[in-house]
């Protein structure tokens, strides 16, 4: 098949939409879906359980871990605007940086969770509260614990020195995944610890 | 016209390969990632599910033909119908269609293969191991207490039937994983066309230019991500609930049943304009070619199709008028299901225009598209009909809702696709299906069809409530019961036929050639079957119809777009 003519005229290709742009867009719609419904179930139980505890005497609001995660958004884009650009050793300490915020908020949301259940005897079959709690949360944990896996398999990689400036379209995708993330918890965040306490 | 005339994209002659062993074709089948022979595995998965969920039909109208009738028991009853619904719905309508999309978006947008050829094997075997998954568990669905084997709560699964102390065994965890499972391919196949449409057209297929079948399945892939996914959330909560101990449908315990109603029907309804946009868009392929005239009103069909797609997503609730919801509830959603028969209603007016006065040629593709355009119509009809709250408060729940939505989804979805089936079976294979086949296929069909539909309206407004495992007589049930089952023999003989007619066209069908309908998409430009690498050249399309363009290059169509 060596015969076949090589492809679509670039004045053509450049005025359509990326695929890994539209593809990851594309599933945040649809992950941005299952987490309205997640939401909406919280919200429609808020204050619908039986028997206590009440989120007043269980929760703590985590403002160190949501300062984390909402500046990695910053630093992720700082990376890959320096990978536009070229700028490997910038892109790799932001990257990094990211990673590393992603992490504390995970370990911050580990510890917390460890409190709960070990300390305060709180889970998921406790009551109402308690299903839709740990799974909205650990719905979105979940969530920014993928994006961390792949942040962190990007990183081994740049740290190889195999993320070169023409990978940046492929970083700006997880990029979007990663935005997605911290928007939706901007989300949980006010239902859970400001609406729903 | 001479094949010379047609620059663009002849495949180059590459020389016929030889037959190879068996075992060589299968792998070759199960690793491939080219968006074709996806597409084929795609249908002919659905077409072996169809085979189990048409049994299953038939299983229960023999046990309903006649009152008081002891062909299967309760239970077994209980287990068809629920395999029957979620069978027909997840394993057949669907796969079929993204089969069908997955052939020929690609084609009809002049690219090579999908936006991501490996994501489209990975969502084809999902969808295939959830299908696996469903009937594993009239194997593995006894589970540790011996109890079930099949799931047996209806393909909507309300609470609390799914809850472990009601829902015992394992029947109920195989459900929910293969619809999760299948769930997980279907938005990868959503992410896929909605990428490849967007991002993989021909120089010069502008959005306004693209063939509307290709529109339709735009606005279908984009309706996936907000009709799959709160299904593939609801079915992690049950999941919670039942593997974690939750509360989310738990009532004991604050949870509310009615939740479960909502998040099913926002998945439910929704996926009913999933399933009919795809037929709408092979109509809006097929009928223009057989009346020889260009699609009236491309963009108010385009628009009409967006305007479904929103609509769509805010009438879910008409199917829950009988639980409590407040009356402005109702009339929001009465008033939000009379609104969406309105751009129906234009694509059926714009479809009959495209017939107006053009040369009407009636072969077996044609056929069926015209039985679609009678038959959904009165599905349409009485879809109007039950939209009204009060009327629903009577008719919710028996038969007259069996058969309006079996008009929509046989009368409506299996017409368009058999008309789709006689249409590019000759892309596919290279060969012509077999003409006096087809028309019996379709007179038996249509004759079978209205024999088993027609009597469930009347005996629903008779009062015959759906999912009954049999019924006194005295009723007056039992004459359109007698008629509906048999009815249902009259259909599995003409679907015999159709599918003897798919293998003997296969085999002994006559050459095709690549354009055997004189058609204008790009599909018919390159060969049939078309090569791996579909197009030679790249086309460069100028209207909607580049081969007409092609064919008449006095008049071609973008004089006048």
């Amino acid at each position: 098949m060596s015969t076949v003519p090589a492809a679509i005229p670039s004045s053509w290709a450049t005025r359509l939409p990326r695929r890994g742009h539209i593809g990851m867009l594309s599933l945040v719609a649809a992950e941005s879906a299952i987490f309205s419904i997640f939401i909406v179930a919280y919200i429609y139980y808020i204050g619908k359980s039986l028997s206590g505890p009440t989120p007043r005497q269980i929760l703590v609001v985590p403002v160190f871990g949501t300062v984390c995660l909402l500046s990695s958004s910053l630093t992720i884009h700082l990376a890959v605007t320096g990978l536009r650009k070229g700028r490997a050793r910038v892109f790799k300490a932001f990257w990094a940086i990211t990673a590393a915020l992603g992490a504390i908020f995970l370990t911050g949301t580990a510890l917390d969770w460890r409190r709960m259940i070990y300390k305060l005897g709180f889970t998921i079959r406790t009551n109402l509260f308690g299903t839709t709690y740990y799974s909205l949360v650990g719905l979105h944990a979940f969530h920014v614990t993928v994006g961390f896996i792949m942040l962190a398999i990007v990183l081994i990689f740049a740290l190889a020195g195999k993320v070169r400036q023409e990978h940046a379209e492929k970083c700006e995708a997880l990029s979007i995944y990663w935005h997605f993330v911290d928007a939706v918890w901007v989300v949980v965040f006010t239902v859970v610890y400001i609406v729903g306490r | 016209m001479a094949p010379d005339s047609m620059p663009i994209a002849r495949a180059l002659s590459l020389p016929r390969s030889e037959r190879k062993p068996w075992l060589e074709v299968l792998h070759e089948w199960v690793i491939t990632v080219d968006h074709k022979k996806i597409g084929v595995m795609y249908v002919l998965y659905g077409l072996l599910f169809m085979v189990a969920g048409g049994i299953e039909a038939t299983l229960m109208r023999i046990q309903l033909a006649v009152p008081e009738a002891r062909f299967v028991s309760p239970q077994v009853f209980n287990r068809l119908f629920t395999m029957h619904g979620t069978t027909m719905i997840f394993f057949v309508a669907m796969p079929i269609l993204f089969g069908f999309a997955n052939y020929l978006v690609p084609l009809m947008i002049g690219a090579r293969d999908m936006a991501f050829p490996r994501l489209n094997a990975f969502s084809f075997w999902m969808t295939a191991f959830g299908g696996l998954l469903l009937y594993f568990s009239y194997v593995g669905g006894a589970g540790v207490y011996g109890a079930g084997s099949a799931p047996s709560f209806g393909w909507w699964a309300y609470a609390p039937l799914t809850s472990p102390a009601f829902a015992r065994g394992h029947s109920t965890d195989f459900w929910t994983l293969a619809l999760l499972v299948s769930g997980v391919g279907t938005v990868g196949f959503g992410v896929n066309t909605v990428a490849t449409i967007l991002c993989m057209r021909c120089p010069g297929m502008k959005l306004t230019k693209m063939p509307l079948l290709v529109w339709l399945n735009l606005v279908m892939g984009g309706m996936l991500f907000f009709t799959i996914s709160p299904l593939t959330a609801a079915q992690l909560m049950l999941m919670i609930d039942r593997y974690l101990g939750g509360h989310f449908f738990d009532t004991q315990a604050g949870g509310k049943a009615t939740l479960w109603m909502h998040f099913f029907w926002i998945f439910g309804h929704p996926e009913v304009y999933v399933l009919i946009i795809p037929a709408f868009a092979f109509l809006s392929e097929i009928v223009p070619v057989f009346s020889r005239k260009a699609i009236f009103g491309y963009p108010i069909m385009v628009a009409a199709t967006v305007g479904i797609g929103f609509i769509s997503f805010g009438v879910w609730a008409h199917h829950l008028y009988t639980i409590d919801m407040p009356s402005y509830g109702q009339a929001f959603f009465v008033g939000m299901s009379l609104a969406i028969a309105v751009p129906t209603g234009i694509k059926i007016f714009n479809w009959l225009a495209t017939m107006w006065g053009g040369k009407i040629w009636l072969a077996t593709p044609m056929l069926f598209c015209v039985g679609f355009l009678f038959q959904f119509l009165i599905a349409g009809l009485t879809g109007v009909i039950l939209a009204n709250a009060p009327f629903d408060w009577q008719l919710g729940n028996s038969y007259f809702v069996v058969a309006h939505f079996h008009y929509v989804i046989v009368g409506g979805i299996l017409f368009a696709l058999f008309g789709a089936f006689y249409y590019w079976f000759p892309k596919v294979t290279g060969r012509m299906m077999d003409e006096t086949l087809g028309k019996w296929h379709f007179w038996l069909f249509v004759i079978g069809f209205h024999l088993t539909f027609d009597p469930m309206h009347i005996a629903g407004i008779l009062g015959m409530p759906r999912r009954i495992w049999t019924y006194q007589p005295g009723h007056g049930w039992a004459i359109w019961n007698m008629i509906s089952t048999f009815g249902v023999f009259v259909q599995a003989t003409a679907i015999l036929i159709f599918v003897f007619n798919l293998i003997h066209s296969y085999l002994q069908g006559a050459q095709a050639g690549d354009d055997p309908w004189d058609a204008w998409t790009l599909e018919w430009s390159t060969s049939s079957p078309p090569p791996p690498y579909n197009f030679a050249v790249i086309p460069e399309v100028k209207s909607r119809r580049p081969l007409w363009d092609l064919k008449h290059p006095e008049d071609p169509d973008w004089q006048y777009e």
